[in-house]
């Protein structure tokens, strides 16, 4: 099986690509990345006027399953991943039952063996059934395939625990990835605390409960001499902390989500419960410092924090309605429409933070278009504008923010593992 | 009228238009007189089902829904949680659909979530009105506040109204404040810190914790119910300090203008948040409040229901 993309502009920071070439795929890898190649292939993709990336590496995924197979599986995530023109997904622990042990680690590796349709690889939790009181044992977890350990939904409250942790996983060379937030703080909080909050009379959720712990976070980090990577930023204050812990050192990396550099505390104002997230939307100094935070490189990843919930479960009370939304679909059109088309972001630097960096921070040999490397290929049309319908997702879930959206941005073509995993149906071709 | 009301459904005065709130009042006005007759009723909504749906304990609410459906010559249903389906886990939804199945025309709701009746009037075709979201809106009490306020001094735009109480977890100041500030009104919220909402400046208000100064000029007051919780072990030595420190009574009120109206949306709390001298006394227009509750709903009620019809009516044209 060979395939030939012809003429794209080929984007790999990894190698300081960028130019118009051809890239060559034989027996699942990459064989060349040259101008003009004359090769044969089985496949033949005309690229000109094109993108063509990396497969998006998303570093925090909720794939539902095991558990919630209602809500989302790791087949129709990773179909939905492809569309997305994601290639490797990150899968956070808190399932049911959770990560947190050999055998479920071992019971979702199955799983995806069985059924996964792009690259999926697995988070830990830090402690056992994810409730902050003992750590689990990150040694077996990392040899059964973890790269990394979270208890993402919950953060570790006890501070010597996760300085535990943090050590442990030093020694392991495997990352922490922190969701930060102080629950004594934000117990009860729907909405971010501000005038959104106000006009609509629902409890608000101050920046204190995360930008607190991410404080403390970053010092438990220092004291362990430890990586630490912070989940979904929200606030300004988070990205002030994390530009000055970059300046003292301190091993940080850190990620936001597109809903939260795109929308702020505003579109809540109809009590659209696909507005409902946690951390939640900001108010609209935050999005503008997570921007600049993206622009500066004080934030290194873009991950879509896809969490996918029933209709039941979001077409309630407000205050009754889940949190979270997906985002494995729409989270490359969001970055071009809102980063790249607005001149605050570079394509190179849009590769880096939606495939290289986050390839680097977990250690895992994705990200790049390198000769040898496995093929994950996307092809972009940059320009084309399309609209978000529910009816077209293919996640299980159809909670995504962007509903009625339009976007641009669209995925042609998903190269995943050396095959066409994913071709755009309505690619006018 | 300049304006034609369009709405199905009236969830709140945040959305509504300066001439959409005087199309109300105006409306009130008109019915007002119909409560005055040796026969309390007009044919306006015969042959309608009005249906309260409280999730939330009310009676004065509910009764003033009630019998202003009633004076329109409605028919009208009451369900309570209590002895709904509700409790068995049915969606707020569901409820409603079911409701409409049984060709209900107005579901008035009460409801603990903020934002309950506009997701209901988005998934009906029935109308709906809120009567009162969690701590979002209570837009017929905002309503017979301003209309009472009007009918005494005879206009909204200019004057100088305060709100003292709780304004974080009342949904009667939210509507207060938009109806208010929609007419031309100045409004200033008063409340110990804590009980203040974080950027309600932005909602066009002033925002003080001395009562005095709320007073000092105001047109009138209106005192919102405090909420203590029962079981609290210091419930007692908090009411009394609130009584001390934002307490409406005599004393206050004479360093405030002379004909300032005293407002309270019921029920009252002698001696917490207003004494009963106030209550009673020449100032207080609180019974006149309950009064006028009446006609602002038959004209609520009245609205969208025929703007309703006005839509069926264009969708099977």
């Amino acid at each position: 099986m060979t395939i030939l993309i012809k003429d794209g502009r080929v984007i790999d920071p990894a190698n300081k690509i960028d130019g118009i070439y051809d890239i060559l795929v034989e027996n699942d890898k990459i064989s060349e990345v040259a101008k003009n190649i004359t090769t044969s292939a089985d496949d033949i993709i005309d690229a000109t006027g094109k993108i063509v990336m990396p497969g998006i590496v998303d570093m925090h995924v909720h794939l539902r399953e095991p558990g919630r197979e209602d809500k989302e599986t790791v087949a129709t995530a990773t179909k939905a991943a492809l569309r997305g023109g994601v290639t490797s997904v990150l899968a956070m622990p808190n399932t049911q039952p959770a990560i947190d042990c050999p055998e479920s680690a071992q019971l979702l590796k199955s799983i995806i063996d069985k059924t996964a349709k792009a690259n999926v690889f697995i988070c830990a939790s830090i402690t056992r059934e994810r409730l902050g009181r003992e750590l689990t044992d990150i040694a077996k977890l990392k040899k059964i395939g973890a790269v990394a350990i979270s208890d993402d939904g919950s953060s570790v409250d006890n501070d010597e625990l996760l300085l535990e942790a943090l050590k442990k996983a030093r020694e392991q060379d495997i990352l922490v990835i922190s969701h930060c937030e102080d629950k004594t703080i934000s117990a009860g909080g729907v909405v971010n605390l501000g005038i959104i909050s106000t006009r609509l009379g629902l409890r608000g959720i101050p920046s204190e409960s995360e930008y607190k712990r991410v404080q403390r976070d970053l010092q438990l980090a220092k004291k362990a001499k430890a990586r630490i990577h912070i989940a979904h930023l929200s606030c300004k204050e988070s990205v002030e902390l994390i530009a000055k812990a970059k300046k003292e050192g301190i091993k940080v990396s850190a990620e936001v989500a597109p809903h939260h550099f795109s929308l702020s505390e505003e579109a809540v104002s109809a009590f659209d419960t696909n507005m409902k997230m946690n951390p939640p939307l900001r108010n609209k100094q935050d999005v503008e410092a997570l921007k600049a935070g993206l622009e500066k490189g004080i934030i290194d990843v873009i991950a879509s924090d896809h969490a996918p919930h029933t209709e039941n479960e979001k077409e309630i009370e407000f205050g009754r309605a889940e949190f979270g939304v997906v985002g494995l679909e729409t989270e490359l059109a969001v970055s071009i429409t809102e980063l790249v088309n607005t001149g605050l972001l570079v394509w190179p630097d849009l590769v880096r933070k939606l495939c290289l960096n986050p390839a680097k921070i977990l250690g895992i040999d994705k990200g790049t278009l390198g000769v040898g490397c496995a093929a994950d290929i996307i092809v972009v049309s940059p320009d084309k504008e399309w609209i978000v319908r529910k009816e077209a997702l293919v996640s299980k879930s159809k909670n995504s923010a962007f509903l009625g959206k339009k976007l641009t941005g669209v995925v042609e073509y998903t190269i995943c593992n050396g095959s066409i995993a994913y071709k755009n149906p309505d690619s006018g071709e | 009228m300049p304006v034609a009301w369009t709405r199905k459904d009236l969830l709140g005065l945040e959305d509504l238009s300066k001439e959409e709130i005087e199309l109300l009042l105006a409306t009130a006005e008109s019915f007002k007189e119909v409560s005055t007759r040796e026969i309390k009723k007009v044919p306006a909504l015969r042959g309608k089902t009005v249906v309260n749906l409280f999730y939330e304990p009310s009676t004065r609410t509910r009764v003033s829904f009630e019998i202003a459906a009633k004076r329109l010559s409605a028919d009208v249903i009451n369900i309570a949680t209590e002895t709904s389906s509700v409790r068995k886990g049915e969606t707020l939804i569901d409820t409603g659909k079911n409701i409409e199945a049984l060709k209900v025309d107005i579901i008035v709701v009460r409801h603990n979530y903020s934002g309950a009746a506009a997701m209901l009037g988005r998934h009906l075709k029935a109308s709906v009105i809120n009567a009162g979201d969690g701590w979002h809106e209570h837009p017929t009490q905002a309503l017979l506040d301003i209309f009472t306020l009007k009918e005494k001094l005879g206009r909204i735009a200019g004057l100088s109204v305060s709100i003292v109480g709780d304004i974080a977890h009342s949904r009667v100041a939210r509507s207060n404040i938009w109806g208010l500030t929609k007419l031309g009104a100045n409004v200033t919220v008063c409340a110990p810190k804590m009980l203040i909402p974080p950027a309600i400046e932005q909602m066009g208000v002033e925002v003080t914790s001395d009562i005095d100064e709320a007073l000092s000029n105001a047109d009138a007051v209106n005192v919102l119910r405090m909420q203590f919780e029962r079981d609290e072990e210091n419930a007692f030595p908090k009411q009394l300090e609130y009584f001390k420190n934002f307490g409406i009574t005599q004393e206050r009120l004479e360093k405030a203008k002379k004909d300032i109206i005293v407002m309270h949306p019921g029920p009252l709390n002698r001696g917490i948040e207003i004494s009963s001298e106030i209550a009673d006394g020449a100032n207080s227009v609180i019974l006149e409040q309950v009064t006028n509750g009446i006609a602002v709903r038959m004209a609520a009620l009245f609205l969208v229901a025929q703007a309703n019809e006005n839509i069926s009516h264009d969708n099977t044209d």
